[in-house]
């Protein structure tokens, strides 16, 4: 379960986010949803794609890019959505290292990617408490 | 337990040390003369000839030889006697221009053997001991001297040679090897082996290991130490000198003892070429005293180091020397400190990263900056930004440790440092477009 996300090492320079995108597009995936973290000489570009195995296996002769499991739980468009999700986690004494969202593709259908110290039972508490979460096969869409 | 091989001599009166010197060195220059025309020449041209030098007080006035006259005189320029009289060579890995060989005469062979037995002994070696050596034999004078001087403490030998570590691992083991010879960085992998394999470090029956051939630093002994059970000794020598035994280090593992009735050691500067005084740091200089065959007298070895001549509590009066803090010719003065790209890239292999880095120098309102470029190997690679930053830090404060100064650290993604003509190139010295 969780999804897969792939994070790439980028000097801070022009031009070297627009080489890694291309380079995913090139293979025909889908950039679900990014994020990047920001150093003085370098930054890591953090990736939801379609089809992580394929990207991860064309692109480490390329790039330096490490692999690793995110929980995405599914977020209402209300007032009050993200707390719930957050209270869930807190109650489990989940920590979170960061956070990003991304839409869906259908109408208010939103998604939080947690990277927490512990993915399996931050998904578990999830679900428990009726927030649903995905995995690598809902993202092939 | 015996703990010299040659106590008369390990152990003698300074004023006896002295003595042996300036009886040798008085043989030796003649020797040189009559049949070194190379040296012969150096000698003519400052106007010297063999009465000029009655004692090693008198060295400093010889000319020096350098690795560039080793290659002029190729290969037999500097040959100090009949072929006939020669019974080996060996030589240089040739990795810097043209190789180096050295010839020996039987009784150039014994004097090197002597004082690898000495460093054995030192390391506790005696007749009951079981020495694996995995020195490579052939050219490289590493497997060769420390066999030699193995047989003649009278310790089984295992001519091992280098390499086919699942070999090694099995006559260590069913033969019961006590003391390991080899490369310092080839016993750390011997002991992660073991390790993987599931043995303990009580499991072998090593109890010392004698390692040399490149630089290597104190955490690196203590780790070796710990993961095969053993005392670490450091071993140091070259192909030009002998090969491994020129110095060796006794159970105080604090500087390597020189064998100076064999080699007369100097500190010079390694620009003025002045001879500088003890505990100074500098570029060491070795005589020969009783070489025959290739009988080099003050060849730069361009190691630098910093002598100590304080008594040791081993019992043993020959002077010491630091392990090589790096090379002369590729010195750095860094805000008045001596740097070495050596001392960073035994930083970087500690820490784990690759040997792939760039040193910048430039300078700002008269200060000199100093940035390393460091390329992020995937094993370090994290999508965690604190885990990144923590390695950064870490690899900073033992750069700062290693070198005395703090230089920024820069890291980078995988090959994109600049490498011309596929060698990286290492020191950007912007420094001098100022000045």
């Amino acid at each position: 379960m969780a999804i897969t996300q792939l994070s790439l090492f980028l000097n801070n320079q022009p031009g070297q986010l627009v080489d890694a995108v291309s380079a995913i597009s090139d293979l025909g995936a889908n950039l679900r949803a990014m994020s990047i973290a920001e150093a003085n000489d370098f930054g890591i570009l953090r990736t939801i794609v379609s089809d992580p195995e394929k990207v991860y296996s064309q692109l480490k002769e390329r790039f330096l890019i490490v692999r690793n499991h995110v929980v995405a739980a599914r977020m209402d468009d209300r007032s009050g959505a993200l707390r719930e999700i957050l209270d869930v986690l807190n109650q489990a004494n989940v920590n979170i290292e960061y956070m990003y969202a991304f839409t869906g593709s259908g109408p208010e259908e939103a998604y939080v990617v947690f990277r927490v110290n512990d993915t399996l039972a931050a998904e578990q508490m999830l679900q428990a408490a009726g927030i649903d979460t995905l995995n690598d096969e809902n993202l092939k869409l | 337990m015996k703990r010299y091989y040659q106590p008369e001599i390990e152990t003698a009166p300074r004023e006896r040390i002295l003595e042996i010197q300036n009886e040798k060195i008085v043989r030796q220059v003649r020797h040189v003369w009559d049949h070194v025309p190379y040296y012969r020449h150096l000698m003519e041209e400052k106007g010297l000839t063999p009465e000029d030098i009655r004692g090693v007080a008198d060295i400093h006035k010889l000319p020096f030889l350098s690795k560039a006259d080793l290659r002029d005189a190729y290969p037999y320029g500097l040959l100090g006697t009949d072929l006939k009289n020669c019974v080996r060579i060996h030589s240089t890995s040739g990795t810097t221009g043209r190789r180096v060989v050295a010839f020996y005469t039987q009784a150039d062979i014994d004097l090197w053997e002597d004082c690898c037995a000495r460093a054995i002994v030192a390391a506790g070696g005696t007749n009951e001991d079981v020495v694996q050596v995995c020195y490579g034999y052939g050219l490289f004078t590493g497997g060769s001297g420390l066999h030699g001087g193995s047989h003649k403490v009278g310790c089984l030998t295992l001519p091992m040679s280098s390499g086919n570590t699942e070999r090694q691992i099995q006559f260590m083991m069913d033969l019961n090897s006590t003391i390991l010879c080899c490369t310092p960085s080839y016993a750390a992998y011997i002991g992660e082996a073991l390790a993987e394999r599931g043995y303990k470090p009580e499991d072998n029956k090593l109890k010392a290991g004698i390692f040399g051939a490149e630089p290597w630093t104190e955490e690196m002994r203590r780790e070796i130490e710990k993961s095969l059970g053993i005392k670490a000794y450091d071993i140091y020598g070259l192909t030009e000198t002998s090969g491994p035994g020129v110095a060796f280090e006794c159970e105080e593992q604090a500087g390597m003892h020189i064998n100076e009735d064999h080699f007369y050691v100097e500190v010079i500067d390694p620009d003025t070429g002045e001879v500088l005084p003890d505990g100074s740091q500098g570029e060491l200089v070795f005589t020969s005293l009783d070489k025959e065959a290739f009988p080099l007298l003050r060849y730069r070895t361009r190691d630098i180091c910093v002598l100590n001549r304080k008594p040791c509590s081993c019992g043993r009066t020959h002077v010491r020397m630091s392990k090589p803090m790096g090379r002369s010719d590729d010195m750095l003065i860094i805000r008045g400190v001596n740097v070495f790209p050596s001392q960073i890239e035994t930083v970087l292999l500690n820490e784990g990263y690759t040997p792939n880095y760039q040193i910048v120098l430039d300078r700002e309102r008269h200060n000199d900056t100093f940035d390393i470029y460091v390329e992020v190997s995937p094993d370090q690679f994290s999508d965690l930004m604190s885990q990144i930053q923590r390695m950064e830090k870490s690899l900073e404060s033992a750069l700062r440790t290693m070198l005395g100064i703090g230089p920024k650290v820069h890291l980078v993604a995988p090959k994109t440092i600049t490498r011309s003509e596929g060698k990286a190139v290492r020191v950007i010295d912007k420094r001098k477009l100022h000045d």
